[in-house]
């Protein structure tokens, strides 16, 4: 009985979650565009499936995906073996990356892009090694951030200096790129992060800093996101040159 | 209305395919490399499944309502023929857009109270902090930074102006705002720029650039419609920070500051 209320309670939860978008569509549907909405039934049914949807999720969040990312953390922090802790982040932030759907469209439209800009010969098979190359180049960097991320989490290195040089960095591969991939790479570092990612990463970063001395997981367990949407940015424009 | 469960179905074995090389590095590593037990495996793999299951539904559930409805109003708000209604001397200028900026803050807003990433961070910050930031009140400061980003972002496809101003502009502004920040809230401001952009902001917002860069004169989807993700990530950085900034101080004016 307990539990069916807990399940209740979760649930409201959710459909609150929820609610400002469905105020929000309704709004513009019936009062700026006054037009009904259609097939009703479905979308009922829809907002029902996303209702649970975040529900199951949050259970499972709570159950897997956070213990998981702080059991891995302490294991590395007592075995003490920094190399296989940065190999371990590598292949976190290259794997995660490289299958993320956002990503795989992102690079699709960056591929018309080029090709529309005469940057790439306008063919199928140019355009999907493009693509694909340009999927490699954020996985590699998001990898890469990680890395850094972990870094940084064992020195203690207080997150803005880092996040100063990635701006610089940023800023300055933004005068010499090619006025084309500006935009794609501006949103290639948002659309990096999923939403199974981020709980990963965040428990390793926010596991790692408590479990070292010194360190504090409120001031060094987080930053491993803003990273890890910081470098696509500076690589894809470095892609956007070198292809 | 059964199409929708077999959609179900493949979404979840989506979701299940797009998992694995998470899950294969994860107990690769932990139990091949550091040979260490994982402890209550049973329950870790309860909470995978209910990540999966639960992912599945969210998506599919999106993808048959929210969607579709959010992708043909993105549309229909950016109909010539809609804005040139409102706006009888036939002279469009930036403001007969009104609907459309209104459109940007409100589905930023709302998407983003609804984004399961940001949840996670939220409840992981708050644990940490021993709940001196709040679940609600790191939500809703991100989500008044995507609402500000996005409709400043349409502002600037509509008129035209490169993007690098506004990101350079607010990278010298996040490096100011990190000087005068508390630093607790510093690094999760950065994270929260990252965490906005995900499963249900991202289609729609792309379908509200796409929309406006191919109906607004002079603009070519191919090179104005991009940018609005990176706006909607920039901008929580700076709520998140003045919302520290705010609530710190507010404590400091109701109390006398404690010892730390």
């Amino acid at each position: 009985m307990k539990s069916l209320q807990a399940i209740l309670t979760s649930l409201l939860e959710s459909l609150r979650d929820l609610l400002p978008i469905i105020l929000v569509i309704g709004f513009f549907q019936f009062a700026v565009l006054q037009e009904p909405i259609p097939n009703f039934g479905e979308i009922a049914l829809g907002i029902i499936f996303v209702v649970i949807g975040l529900t199951l999720f949050v259970q499972g969040l709570n159950m897997g995906l956070f213990p998981i990312g702080e059991t891995m953390a302490r294991s590395f922090a007592s075995k003490g073996n920094l190399f296989l802790l940065l190999v371990f982040s590598f292949a976190l932030g290259f794997g995660t990356t490289i299958a993320e759907p956002a990503l795989i469209a992102v690079a699709d439209e960056a591929a018309i892009v080029a090709a529309t800009g005469n940057m790439i010969e306008n063919s199928l098979q140019s355009m999907e090694s493009y693509a694909l190359g340009l999927r490699i180049t954020v996985a590699f960097s998001v990898g890469f951030a990680i890395v850094i991320g972990v870094f940084r989490i064992i020195k203690g290195w207080p997150v803005q200096y880092l996040i100063i040089i990635g701006y610089s960095g940023v800023v300055l591969m933004t005068f010499f790129a090619p006025r084309e991939i500006i935009g794609i790479a501006y949103d290639s570092g948002g659309v990096t992060t999923s939403t199974i990612t981020v709980p990963l990463v965040t428990a390793l970063g926010v596991g790692l800093a408590s479990s070292i001395k010194g360190r504090n997981p409120m001031i060094d367990g987080f930053g491993l996101i803003a990273f890890a949407s910081l470098t696509p940015m500076i690589f894809v424009m470095a892609y956007g040159m070198v292809v | 209305m059964l199409q929708i469960f077999i959609d179900l179905v493949l979404t979840i074995l989506d979701t299940i395919w797009d998992v694995l090389p998470i899950a294969v590095i994860i107990f690769g590593f932990q139990l091949l490399i550091l040979r260490k037990p994982i402890p209550n495996l049973k329950k870790i793999i309860t909470g995978f499944v209910l990540v999966l299951l639960g992912l599945g539904f969210f998506l599919e559930g999106l993808e048959a309502a929210l969607f579709p409805l959010g992708k043909l109003m993105a549309q229909q708000l950016t109909d010539p023929a809609f804005i040139a209604a409102g706006n009888p001397d036939g002279i469009i200028d930036w403001w007969d857009y009104k609907w459309i900026y209104l459109f940007g803050f409100a589905i930023g807003f709302s998407t983003t109270i609804a984004e399961p990433a940001l949840l996670a961070v939220a409840i992981k910050a708050n644990q940490v902090s021993a709940g001196s930031i709040g679940i609600w009140g790191l939500r809703i400061a991100v989500a008044i930074g995507v609402a500000i980003g996005i409709a400043l972002g349409v502002f600037r496809i509509i008129t035209g102006t490169p993007l690098y101003w506004y990101i350079i502009t607010g990278y010298v502004f996040v490096m100011i705002q990190t000087i005068y920040a508390p630093r607790l809230i510093i690094a999760l401001a950065y994270d929260s720029g990252g965490v906005t952009t995900s499963t249900v902001t991202v289609p729609l917002v792309a379908a509200l650039g796409l929309g406006l860069s191919s109906t607004v004169p002079g603009r070519n989807p191919l090179l104005d419609g991009f940018g609005l993700i990176a706006f909607a990530s920039l901008f929580p950085i700076m709520s998140v920070m003045a919302y520290a900034q705010l609530s710190e101080w507010s404590a400091r004016r109701s109390k006398p500051t404690p010892p730390t």
